[in-house]
């Protein structure tokens, strides 16, 4: 068994050699993507990209400092609107303007995280829930901000390097989603990530031996708006259009999903988790052309549903996952996989 | 004045709907401390079930209703015994994406059978008759459903008081296995709760169908009533009712004086607010957790 022998092989980026060798093999995969698939699934790989950032910061705060927030589309709404505006309005370059917009959804998550100081449990479920849906009436309805009609993104350009196509925009966002993800994971392993799961496991004790309880908490929910503020300034060049309808109380039910699917508290759980269930998210929205079940379906909806509402056969399939994976195994994807793992290695025990 | 008093007369009437709602979460919250996210859809359930009788088999509305009920205490009953009874670690979290989840099937099933558009409910009631006290008008619907909450929060409040179910309830909540000990079917108890809440919930998706009825009518009232519910401090029946009512006239005051536009935000941002102030509601003693 490896031992940890000092503190800073316990901070270590990678613990060992076969942890860089997959760390790398992922970068050259990623870097290679888009030169061999279509483009439509560049796009995909655009939309998991927002997606897994969004949930890193999500399980943050979900994962490690065991707070709970229904309003994670209002921070993402709000990363996207304060990218484009400050873009169009104060015409600053892309560069600037978007972690200037996630430091401004920080602002608001630190906001949110003084009443949570008091709060838990469902008390905070409907907080922060309330929170999200505020903020996207808000918007839908000031008229600075498009109103009703949405917004349309400007072009994107770094320097002198503009960014027209899916697969350009991909390099970019795959800079920003591992440099974020890194970042995530460096936080969870100091000071600050071990102050987080102390503030989960025990917040009393945790107060008792020293830990700033009100600092940390309010670090988690701004740290997790911040990730959020990123991916929802990012998502603003995916679609190139935002409006308010976007930002729905169901979307921020997908980002709990995902980070709750994948398994809270793990890195990589909260990659697997959104990976998997935006992928599924946008091969469900057409579910009538997949292979197979596709014709099946259309028929039982013929015959005992109605086609019209066939779409919404997402909402079953995304519940039975969320109620399968809390009934079977809480801890998620992750869970899982630690399962098979030490099944595996301790084999014929 | 009068355009006063008609704006707190409104605004019972937005918030007696609420209120069911609020009613039914509290009764789960009070025995099995389960925010369940899932009431809308089985109200929502149990209101195109009595639908889909009254078009299909052609029944009467008074012999869809008890239909309709029956239909939804199944429905609590075998939902938490299928699913809610079944969880590893019911923590918060875990409650809260497992009832979400639940919220989401039932979603996807009845928009699946229904689609998107706008049904009508037969409803003996007119949403759209009204009755004129003094100078005060409102519609006879919003009337019976004042009364309707008052009169279920006065047989709840009966049943958990003086009946031995309601003991059986108070018990299992305050200790599980104390009260397993002393003979109480914790589970059963939980399974009953689920049912009768469940009730509630859907006489609330009966007396809101015939104004709004289509797969998304229950998000707002369950949202506000969850909000009514927080506001009135999560286990207090009357607290939740009074939470909804000051909810309703505090929303139409600030839409009728001061902005139209953002009536729908206010609830929320009230919320927020009062969570603030007092973070475990207006009604509720605050709870001092043992360490």
């Amino acid at each position: 068994m490896k031992m940890k022998r000092n503190y800073y092989e316990d901070v270590q980026m990678f613990t060992s050699g076969v942890v860089l060798f997959w760390f790398l093999t992922l970068l050259t995969g990623l870097f290679l993507l888009p030169l061999v698939v279509k483009n439509y699934y560049v796009y995909v790989a655009n939309y998991m990209a927002i997606n897994v950032i969004v949930v890193l910061g999500l399980n943050l705060l979900v994962g490690y400092t065991g707070q709970i927030s229904l309003g994670h589309a209002g921070f993402f709404a709000i990363g996207a609107y304060g990218t484009l505006m400050l873009m169009v309005k104060l015409h600053l370059p892309f560069i600037v303007a978007l972690p200037l917009a996630a430091l401004i959804t920080a602002g608001f998550g630190f906001l949110l995280g003084l009443p949570a100081l008091r709060l838990e449990g469902p008390y905070l479920a409907i907080a922060t829930l309330g929170f999200g849906l505020t903020i996207t009436q808000v918007i839908g309805r000031l008229e600075i901000f498009g109103g009703r009609e949405g917004l349309h993104a400007p072009d994107l350009t770094i320097g002198s390097w503009r960014l027209d196509t899916d697969i350009e925009f991909y390099y970019l966002l795959m800079v920003i989603t591992i440099s974020l993800a890194l970042a995530a994971r460096n936080i969870v392993k100091t000071r600050v990530g071990r102050a987080f799961i102390a503030i989960r496991d025990a917040d009393i004790a945790a107060q008792t031996i020293g830990v700033n309880v009100v600092l940390y908490k309010t670090l988690a929910f701004a740290v997790s708006a911040f990730y959020a503020g990123i991916a929802g300034g990012l998502y603003a060049f995916v679609l190139r259009f935002i409006e308010p309808e976007i930002f729905t109380l169901m979307m921020s039910i997908m980002f709990l999903a995902m980070c709750v699917v994948g398994g809270v508290g793990s890195m990589m759980g909260a990659i697997t988790g959104a990976c998997l269930l935006s992928w599924m998210d946008l091969q469900l929205r057409n579910i009538l052309n997949l292979p197979y079940i596709g014709a099946w379906l259309e028929s039982i909806s013929k015959t005992y549903f109605s086609i019209t509402g066939v779409s919404n056969i997402q909402f079953i399939v995304f519940g039975l996952i969320m109620i399968l994976i809390m009934t079977l195994e809480p801890l998620g994807l992750f869970g899982l996989w630690i399962r098979v793992k030490k099944y595996w290695k301790t084999w014929p025990f | 004045m009068i355009d006063f008093i008609q704006t707190i007369v409104s605004g019972i009437a937005a918030g007696s709907s609420y209120a069911l709602m609020g009613l039914a979460m509290v009764l789960i919250y009070k025995t099995s401390e389960v925010p369940n996210f899932a009431q809308g859809e089985l109200a929502l359930a149990a209101s195109f079930f009595a639908y889909m009788i009254m078009e299909s088999f052609g029944l009467s509305f008074f012999l869809a209703l008890p239909c309709a009920l029956s239909f939804a205490f199944l429905l609590g009953c075998f939902l938490e015994f299928l699913v809610l009874r079944r969880a590893k670690t019911p923590n918060i979290l875990s409650m809260i994406v497992i009832t979400i989840g639940l919220e989401m099937i039932l979603l996807g099933l009845v928009s699946w059978k229904f689609g998107a558009d706008q049904k009508t409910m037969p409803f003996p009631i007119s949403p759209y008759d009204s009755m004129a006290i003094g100078n005060i008008f409102i519609s006879t619907l919003e009337l019976v459903t004042v009364f309707v909450v008052l009169a279920i929060m006065a047989a709840l409040y009966l049943l958990l008081r003086f009946s031995k179910m309601g003991l059986a309830m108070k018990a299992t909540q305050q200790n599980t296995m104390a009260a397993r000990l002393m003979g109480i079917r914790a589970n059963r108890v939980l399974n009953l709760t689920w049912g009768l809440s469940s009730v509630v919930g859907a006489i609330a998706g009966l007396l809101i169908a015939p104004t709004l009825m289509h797969p998304y009518m229950m998000w707002d009232p369950l949202l506000k009533g969850f909000a009514a519910a927080v506001m009135g401090g999560m286990t207090s029946l009357p607290g939740a009712v009074s939470g909804a009512f000051l909810l309703g006239i505090i929303e139409n005051i600030f839409g009728t004086y001061i902005s139209i536009e953002f009536k729908a935000v206010v609830a929320f941002a009230i919320i927020v607010i009062i969570l603030c102030i007092k973070p475990s509601g207006l009604f509720a003693r605050h709870y001092v957790k043992k360490v």
